[in-house]
């Protein structure tokens, strides 16, 4: 146990020294821990609260106020400071994509693992629910799903309930990527040794097909925490988001409904959008990159320009 | 396998999925607490206790849930009755019927310019891997893939309403309202050209990356380098040896891809108001009318379903592997 | 041997630059001839740039390769063409047969339409009667011919290689390059094959350029051999002197790692070590590190390439012309 998570250690250390000099991957990076920084420190960030309404001199509320009357991001058509929304929206943006997220990448890891590694009819069974899954349009069931524990009154927060379908629906390509890296796994040597002296399934699973499979399981996570969070923003415009702790979804939700567009208002419907794709656009690129650098793909194809003939330098050793 | 077997283990799939969704949507039916007659009724019309103990009976409420109540919605929802919408007071099928036609052009045609586009470009990018034209392909599908379908309806909204007068929403102008679609075509074409381009820029992306994916790989097939041994030029391989091939996976991404297309709709007709089934479902959720949310889960679910399998058939007629024997 | 040679190649030198860690050398100075009618053997282990030879002279290698050197081709020289010229010469002059016909075939265009796109390809006859001479090939390879409307899936792995001889015959080139045809072949298919070839160069008069690892198949098929280690030639000359009296000390050990001629089973991996790394070639004599008879001025001098004997070429310290 403690020899293979030293490996795994060592080869991210290993890992860094690539990355380092990859700039796609460098610049994902810094989308994402920027936003995440944003979002832990938000209250540094702004003199209010995300709530507060701020009112001119006669006390009025000041509503659609322009960058140029109240910085940096002016007001929305409540008069609440656009910049504190986005700061503060900014958690729950993150927290709802990474829990999704995490849920997802559980289920899809460890059902990607019975499937892969037990095989037989878990496997078939795993399959055949994912794809089903797969062709079921997801927006739609999501929809149905949420308003449906909508109206048992559960008296749970929306928040956690786009939390959990999301998590919920979330987890097939985890499953069949994870499921055919544990097959590939499975065919080595040292699996099959380890089944030839006794040892228990739990343990092989634990001890030599886990740490193989982390670096992959870490680079589909990136990946799938963008589409929690593009998926957590599509619902909360849809106005299924908690409108007590607005995230970016729920900011664009606000602004749509209440004519933002018509007003002119593009700082109160422009930043929450470019947050999306800031923090999307760097899970993407940092995913790509990690997935890349694991199974590097073909160098070149047949077509590829042609081959360089140099001119002859010289006469060689006979003629 | 031959054809005959593949195409039946699709239909399999394809049955079997449609059962999963007629059952997943008659379970979120009756889990909704209260009264069922509510749900069949609504919830705030006013009625008696004898007449709802009537409804209850021609209902069959008073049946057990399965399989008695479970065959009985089958049997209606096989009939086409997927009940009254709360909100609108209308036979839901009626209301879906009517709205069909409106997503199916905005979808069709969306789909129809991001396939076409993105084969190509993507095609492109593949080919010239690593230049500048395939960097700025990569680089737009990246952007594309992260930016929320109804924040760029938004943007192109505002961008288009004030920029280049186009229409704000709906599917034609309010006079032209209740006219047969094709005396109004120049106004439909003004209506349909924001919400068409969000659908395009967001497919676009999609199908371009994976057209370069799959064009990457057939190119460093050996049979690539067979034809270039021939003495074929660069576009002769492109186009007689590595275009079909490539075009293989798209045909599956496409039909898998409906899902999201479908998804897609949602947002942008919402966005655009534009009066088809994806608004109606946005309309639904908001005004909590579930007769008419799980008749249009019900109907966007099996057509996907369909349409998925309509794809299985068209991949064995192009795949000569699938399609001899 | 007063005849012009068909293909001449001097001092072919191949270089694959890989990025950021400067050029790996999986050629260097190679040179043979090729005669009408004759069967030439390249042989060596894997990786020792014998199918990079063929693929060099086609010019089929992607961006990344750089070749110097002359390839004459009846006197005119292949590498200063443009690649749109280049593009006559391909299957028209020198066709090839590839190591794997299961992926050589294109898997979803029946087999007689990519035998005979290769006809129309190059302007030789109409459509019609290119369709016509595809049924002749298929029937000269011993396919049927109506199953030229099969795809490459409904054929075996040897009707597959057949189809492949057949489609490297369409244009009746004077020279086939054949890249270890029999590979992936089972024993007897192989010999099927081999024989093929045999008859149909006898009948076409066709030049052979064999690559492959089989001595075996190089006694019974070549007239000349070029013995290839570590991107060089090792030795080069007619087949019956290089077996009867080898030369070069990895050509010796060759022959000794195969004995019996009537059994045609090669394990050239008896040789003990293994061979050099392109990215890694040593500095001296290629073979130095796993010679049983190395000089001191082997791991530090690199032999010439000598002719020691009327068309009989070797590079070793150990030979004197």
């Amino acid at each position: 146990m403690r020899e293979s998570w030293l490996l795994f250690w060592r080869n991210l250390r290993e890992f860094w020294r690539v990355f380092r000099h990859n700039r796609m991957g460098m610049i994902g990076a810094f989308l994402l821990l920027s936003a995440v920084l944003i979002a832990l420190f938000a209250p540094f960030l702004s003199p209010y609260e995300p709530s507060l309404v701020i009112r001119d001199a006669t006390g009025r509320g000041l509503t659609f106020a322009p960058p140029a009357v109240h910085g940096p991001l002016g007001t929305d058509d409540a008069g609440r400071d656009v910049w504190t929304q986005l700061v503060y929206g900014a958690r729950i943006s993150l927290l709802v994509g990474l829990l999704a997220g995490f849920i997802a990448m559980f289920i899809g890891s460890l059902l990607g693992i019975l499937a892969g590694y037990f095989g037989g009819w878990i496997d078939t069974l795993i399959m055949r629910v994912t794809d089903v899954l797969l062709v079921i349009p997801d927006l739609p069931l999501m929809l149905v799903l949420v308003a449906t524990l909508r109206q048992m009154e559960l008296k749970i927060s929306p928040l956690v309930v786009l939390i959990l379908v999301i998590g919920l629906l979330y987890w097939t390509s985890t499953a069949r990527l994870v499921r055919s890296q544990v097959l590939s796994i499975k065919e080595r040597q040292f699996v099959a040794r380890a089944r030839a002296i006794g040892a228990g399934h739990f343990h092989i699973i634990r001890r030599h097909i886990l740490p193989q499979l982390m670096p992959l399981i870490v680079a589909n996570t990136v990946l799938i925490l963008s589409t929690a969070i593009l998926i957590e923003s599509g619902l909360s415009f849809l106005g299924l988001g908690d409108p007590t702790q607005p995230s970016w979804g729920t900011m664009l939700n606000f602004a749509f409904d209440r004519n933002a567009i018509s007003n002119g208002a593009w700082w109160f419907y422009l930043p929450p959008g470019l947050a999306i794709v800031w923090v999307s656009l760097g899970c993407v690129l940092l995913g790509n990159v990690l997935e890349e650098m694991l199974n590097p793909r073909l160098t070149a194809h047949h077509l590829e320009g042609d081959v360089r003939v140099r001119p002859l330098e010289g006469e060689g050793a006979y003629g | 396998m031959s054809r005959r077997t593949y195409l039946l283990r699709k239909l399999i799939f394809a049955l079997v999925t449609i059962f999963v969704v007629l059952v997943i949507n008659f379970v979120l039916f009756r889990v909704l607490p209260g009264d069922p007659v509510r749900a069949v009724i609504g919830r705030n019309v006013k009625i008696s206790a004898e007449a709802q103990q009537a409804l209850r009976q021609q209902f069959g409420l008073d049946k057990p849930i399965f399989p008695d109540q479970f065959l009985d919605t089958l049997r209606q929802w096989a009939q086409g009755n997927l009940g009254i919408s709360w909100s609108l007071r209308r036979p839901v099928a009626e209301i879906l019927m009517s709205k069909l036609g409106n997503t199916l052009l905005l979808i069709g045609l969306g789909q129809l310019l991001s396939i076409i586009l993105g084969v190509f470009l993507g095609l492109f990018a593949g080919w010239k891997r690593k230049t500048v034209f395939d960097v700025a392909a990569l680089t737009f599908s990246l952007i594309a893939w992260a930016t929320p379908t109804f924040w760029l309806g938004i943007i192109l909204l505002a961008a288009g309403s004030s920029w280049l007068g186009l229409p704000t929403g709906g599917i034609v102008s309010p006079e032209n309202v209740g006219k047969p679609l094709y005396t109004v075509l120049p106004d439909l074409a003004r209506h349909l050209v924001l919400p068409t381009l969000t659908l395009t820029i967001l497919y676009l992306g999609e199908y371009m990356l994976i057209m370069r994916s799959s064009i990457l790989e057939v190119l460093s097939e050996d049979y690539i380098l067979t034809a270039k041994a021939k003495g074929m030029s660069p576009w002769q391989v492109l186009w007689r040896h590595a275009l079909k091939n490539a075009m293989l996976p798209i045909v599956t991404i496409v039909a898998l891809n409906l899902g999201f297309t479908v998804s897609g709709a949602i947002y942008i007709e919402t966005v655009f108001s534009y009066d088809g089934l994806g608004k109606l479902f946005q309309t639904a959720l908001v005004k909590q009318d579930y007769p008419l949310l799980q008749g249009a889960f019900l109907l966007l679910a099996v057509s996907v379903i369909v349409a998925n399998f309509l794809a299985d058939i068209l991949y064995t007629a192009l795949d000569p592997r699938v399609k001899a024997n | 041997m007063a005849e012009m040679p068909l293909l001449q190649v001097r001092h072919l030198t191949t270089e694959f630059l890989l990025p950021g860690k400067g050029a790996a050398r999986a050629l260097e100075d190679v040179s043979f001839d090729v005669y009408p009618g004759q069967t030439i053997g390249l042989v060596g282990e894997s990786g020792c740039g014998k199918t990079t030879v063929l693929m060099s002279i086609l010019r089929l290698l992607p961006t990344q390769a750089q070749i110097s050197g002359r390839v004459l081709f009846r006197g005119l020289d292949l590498l200063a063409l443009s690649e749109r010229q280049m593009r006559e010469y391909r299957w028209k002059e020198i066709a090839i047969v590839f190591q794997g016909a299961m992926n050589a075939l294109n898997p979803v265009m029946s087999v007689g339409e990519q035998i005979c796109e290769a006809i129309t390809l190059h302007g030789l006859m109409p459509r019609r009667e290119a369709e016509a001479r595809t049924g002749e090939l298929l029937e000269l390879v011993g396919i049927p011919k109506e199953r030229g409307v099969q795809y490459p899936f409904q054929y075996s792995g040897g009707m597959r290689q057949r189809a492949m001889i057949a489609m490297a015959l369409a244009c009746s080139p004077c020279i086939l390059f054949a890249d270890e045809p029999t590979t992936a072949l089972d024993v007897m298919v192989q010999a099927q094959i081999l024989e093929l070839l045999g008859n149909i160069q006898r009948k076409m008069g066709l030049a052979i350029v064999l690559v492959t690892h089989d001595l075996g198949v190089v006694a019974e098929m070549c007239d000349m051999v070029v013995v290839m280690y570590g991107g060089k030639v090792a030795e080069y000359g007619p087949v019956d002197r290089i077996f009867n009296n080898p030369q070069h000390p990895y050509t010796q050990k060759l022959l000794e790692a195969f004995p019996d001629l009537a059994q045609p089973v090669a394990s050239l991996a008896s040789i003990p070590g293994a061979p050099p790394r392109l990215s890694e070639l040593p500095p001296g004599c290629r073979f130095a590190p796993r010679c049983h008879v190395c000089l001191p001025q082997c791991a530090s001098e690199a032999p010439p390439l000598l002719e020691i004997a009327p068309g009989h070429f070797s590079a070793c310290h150990l030979c004197k012309s």
